[in-house]
């Protein structure tokens, strides 16, 4: 089921290869898990079936049994057999639920793949719902079915189903906004790269208060954090704002580029940022360094998954001295990854899409030192005498800005210093 | 519409799964959207498990809603059996397959596929996941034995003198609680017993080993959640006598040895089986400080009955609440709860079982994954019985619940949250010693189970009821004295004795009168 797509820039760019077939990933819903988390008085109610609960339970395990700020309105055969009106039935759940949780400022109604093909349609039961709690709460909805979305795709609809709230940008003004869920230690450390860069001008979206809203207009630069945000980068564009093209901050080079392109937007050269830089950058070079020495010569591979692949497969093989067998990403954004896949360059076997049988031949047959993969792979794989990291835990972890750059890879090296240090029976 | 913050079962789906993954030579192709493979993890997470269920996923994405979605559904069964050649190939839909209505059944049956089909309706906007696991195994082994199946009034051939007597162990699974180990240690006892176990299924089964299942002299119904419907058909088709006492627990065991001496006819003494510490460990003296601790009991039908049972029977607790998610064993749990003086709680609402948790103040929580999670909150020590359950509930030892060794491990796991006798004299003794104190964690826990938090701090998710009585500041003060363990039902009871005693507030005799009031 795949074929070789010809590119008209084929020389500087990788070998772009597009495969159809079954998919082993997450769907949007499960973007829910860190965005809760990151928006603190956010509520996200997922319009679904007991599978959205279920996936939710289960991609989440423990973490999140605490304090849960999300919720599945179970569809019922009587909302599907038009026994109940969905709209008066979800008005009832809603109240139901604002009266438990008064903290909450935000709510998303998130649409799944029972409500999408049953053609529910939120977008305007948010806007009724709006009217009904006008002045308690803000209201929008977005969907993370597995129909639409893929895994981190259901951060860029909630991210997108935002934009028409925030605020307009007042004229002639100029404000960085980054955009994509960080951990709160990555914002402030980028927060005082940009001061010690002289950019002060610089927002977080989303943050860490839902009401927290940056202003955008045509000033508004938009420098992305992550790499899967296509529909917000659409809907911030179209309100005038200007996408940076930029490598995304992983890695000491990708971080640097990251920096350097916001900085240009300033009127800053290349040189000054990387004076300013100096002392984070160097300090992460040393601390890499001994990293690397578990990762040099050693080949990864990629299954799709996060839409994080190429970012990374770039600092592993430019930072760390690995050898890159194949790298597969969900789907590609040619415009978002623009600036990734000249770094990635020709002579790299890159996969958009999966047909997951073929997929693991491959990985049988090049047999990598390193798998990273989905959860539901990685101990099968495993079992079969290969090295995995399961790509979840690079969405949870800190791994962006010079400071996390041997954090992060020492996610990926833990996996082979194990190998090495048990002395438990063989692994193949 | 049903708010759901978490649920006890997963979609019917993942029982078809369960079935699926617990046997070898089947394959299951399941009609569903991108993202419903994160069943997978259930499997390779949760349990270990070192190969994927054996599951083909159709995968539709919107852009294939516009197409045709039938012709991929058959694509999807022809790549599967010519890739794995299963011995049966089931077909089933997700809860978004089932609303395309592509049947991909009945284009199973058409497609002319190299193995025989077996389709499920999966029902996934009524039932959940044991009734789909259920229902999966039923129409495994009614497909395969139907036609197998003697003429009415045809007899069951005796079994000849020479051959032993023999059971098939039926319903255990992938995902189940410990079933991997009950099953060794059943079928150990029953061995020691002389009589042979013929099939184990769905566990390790292949179809042909199915085919076999009449050959046996009875069936046991080990986990009745998913053996039961087999076990009713098999009755009635094949004239199998039903063995269903669940070995679970001490008196259980000897229950369900007697059934089985009874069911085959067998000619050996019961008190010669097998033997347990749980009786000598329950009568020993350390044991006394575990009479009349107040447990709460939450789990699957058959793991909460059986807890019952041994909470009071067997360990001398006093169970003050008994409740279910299976609605499907609810008139059993009702009639037990009734026979304890409760009245059952019988519900799929997370907030409805922390809700009575939080009421019920007990010293004891014995639940699923969901009940750790509300004893956590509140400070009280847990033990897990039943699935739902997490990665460390799946352990590496050998830990059967079954059988004399499963209540010897039973025991363990429910004794070890506990505070120990003498510890918990010392700690109502000396309240202020600086490391051995509210804030302390029992000296053996270590971080786990009870104490680690006060429950006087945690933020309960239901807001206290309107019109509570208010405590006097010397009273607060007294409370603070009792022992954070047993703090929170010391609290409730006063406030229920000053409510209905109508006083408005609460004071140092206050507190003396409700203790008074509540002593047993």
């Amino acid at each position: 089921m795949s074929q070789v797509i010809a590119r008209a820039d084929a020389d500087a760019l990788p070998d772009i290869t597009t495969e159809r077939g079954e998919r082993a990933v997450f769907c949007g819903l499960t973007s829910i898990i860190w965005l809760h988390r990151r928006i603190q008085d956010a509520f996200f109610l997922v319009v679904g079936s007991r599978t959205c609960a279920h996936l939710l339970q289960s991609a989440a395990g423990v973490m999140i049994f605490a304090e849960p700020r999300f919720a599945t309105a179970i569809l019922g055969e009587r909302d599907l057999a038009g026994m109940a009106d969905c709209h008066e039935e979800l008005d009832r759940v809603v109240s139901e639920l604002l009266a438990r949780r008064p903290d909450i400022r935000r709510l998303f109604l998130v649409g799944s793949c029972p409500s999408e093909v049953i053609k529910l349609d939120l977008a305007n039961a948010a806007a009724r719902l709006q009217g009904v709690h006008e002045n308690r709460l803000r209201i929008s909805a977005f969907s993370g079915s597995g129909i639409e979305t893929t895994f981190t795709q259901g951060e860029d609809q909630c991210l997108a189903s935002m934009v028409p709230d925030l605020p307009v940008l007042s004229e002639g003004s100029q404000r960085l906004m980054v955009v994509g869920t960080l951990a709160d230690i990555v914002e402030e450390q980028f927060r005082r790269h940009f001061a010690q860069l002289g950019i002060t001008e610089v927002d977080f979206f989303p943050a860490a208060r839902a009401d927290d809203l940056p202003p955008v207009g045509p000033g508004t630069r938009v420098l992305l954090a992550q790499p899967y945000l296509s529909d917000t980068v659409t809907a911030l564009t179209k309100r005038g704002a200007k996408l940076v093209s930029a490598p995304y901050p992983l890695g000491v080079e990708g971080t640097l580029g990251w920096f350097e392109a916001a900085a240009s937007e300033w009127g800053h050269h290349a040189e000054a940022v990387q004076e300013a830089l100096a002392i984070p950058v160097a300090r992460a070079q040393k601390s890499l360094a001994r990293v690397r020495e578990s990762l040099e010569g050693r080949s990864v591979h990629f299954l799709p998954d996060s839409q994080l692949e190429i970012p990374l497969a770039r600092f592993l093989r430019d930072e760390c001295g690995m050898s890159l067998t194949e790298v597969a990403t969900p789907y590609l954004d040619q415009t978002l990854m623009a600036d990734e896949l000249r770094r990635l360059g020709s002579g790299v076997s890159l996969v958009e899409g999966s047909d997951l049988d073929s997929a693991l031949a491959r990985v049988r047959e090049h047999r990598p030192d390193l798998t990273v993969c989905g959860m539901g792979i990685a101990n099968p794989l495993e079992a079969e005498g290969f090295r995995t990291k399961w790509s979840i835990e690079l969405i949870f972890t800190p791994i962006q800005g010079f400071d996390q750059v041997a954090d992060l890879a020492g996610l990926f090296a833990r996996p082979l210093v194990r190998e090495r240090q048990l002395e438990v029976g063989s692994w193949s | 519409m049903e708010l759901t913050l978490w649920t006890y079962e997963g979609p019917p789906h993942v029982g078809a799964i369960r079935i699926a993954a617990s046997m070898r030579d089947v394959h299951l192709v399941l009609h569903a959207p991108q993202g419903d493979t994160y069943a997978d993890l259930l499997f390779t997470m949760i349990e270990r498990e070192g190969r994927r269920p054996p599951v083909t996923w159709t995968t539709f994405q919107a852009r294939d809603l516009g197409g045709s979605t039938a012709e991929m559904v058959i694509q999807t069964l022809q790549g599967a059996c010519d890739r794995y050649q299963p011995q049966v190939l089931l077909v089933a839909e997700s809860c978004t397959g089932e609303l395309i209505q592509d049947q991909p059944g009945a284009l199973a049956k058409g497609a002319g596929l190299s193995a025989p089909v077996i389709p499920i309706e999966m029902a996934a906007y009524t039932r959940k996941e044991n009734w789909g696991a259920s229902e999966t195994f039923y129409q495994l082994v009614r497909g395969l034995l139907a036609a197998r199946a003697p003429k009415p009034g045809e007899e069951r051939s005796a079994r000849p003198a020479d051959q032993p007597a023999s059971v098939n162990l039926i319903g255990p699974t992938k995902l189940g609680f410990r079933c991997r180990d009950d099953v060794t240690e059943i079928r150990r006892l029953l061995e020691s017993m002389g009589v042979r176990v013929n099939v184990v299924a769905p566990l390790d089964a292949t179809p042909h080993d199915l085919l076999r299942i009449p050959d046996a002299d009875a069936n046991v119904n080990l986990a009745p959640e998913v053996g039961d419907l087999t076990c009713d058909w098999l009755k009635r088709q094949f004239k199998q006598p039903i063995i269903s006492t669940v070995p679970l627990g001490w008196g259980a065991t000897r229950d369900f040895i007697a059934e089985v001496i009874e069911t085959l006819a067998l000619d050996i003494d019961p008190e010669s089986v097998g033997e347990s510490r749980l009786p000598w460990y329950s009568r020993s003296v350390d044991s006394t400080y575990l009479t009349g601790k107040r447990v709460f009991i939450f789990a699957d039908g058959t793991h909460a009955l059986a807890a019952a049972r041994m909470a009071r029977d067997e360990m001398g607790f006093e169970v003050v609440g008994l409740g279910t998610y299976s609605r499907e064993r609810a008139r059993d749990v009702r009639a037990l709860a009734t026979e304890y003086g409760l009245e059952a709680l019988i519900t799929d609402d997370y907030l409805a079982v922390e809700r009575a948790v939080t009421e019920l103040q007990p010293e004891l929580v014995l639940g699923t994954q969901m009940e750790r999670h509300i004893a956590k909150r509140l400070g009280l020590p847990c033990a897990v019985i039943s699935t739902p359950a997490h990665v460390q509930d799946y352990p590496a030892r050998y830990s059967p619940q079954m059988g004399f060794e499963g209540s010897n491990v039973i025991f363990d796991t429910w004794v070890h949250p506990l505070i120990m006798g003498l510890e918990e004299h010392l700690l109502t003794m000396f309240r202020d010693d600086f490391e051995f104190n509210d804030g302390a964690v029992p000296s053996h826990l270590g971080g786990e189970g009870g104490g680690a938090q006060q429950p006087d701090n945690v933020t309960p998710m239901i807001p206290a009821e309107p019109g509570a009585v208010a405590w006097a500041v010397s009273a607060e003060k007294e409370l603070r004295k009792i022992p954070f363990f047993v703090r929170g039902k010391a609290r409730r009871n006063t406030e229920h004795f000053a409510l209905e005693q109508g006083l408005s507030v609460i004071d140092v005799e206050t507190l003396y009168e409700a203790k008074a009031h509540y002593s047993r």
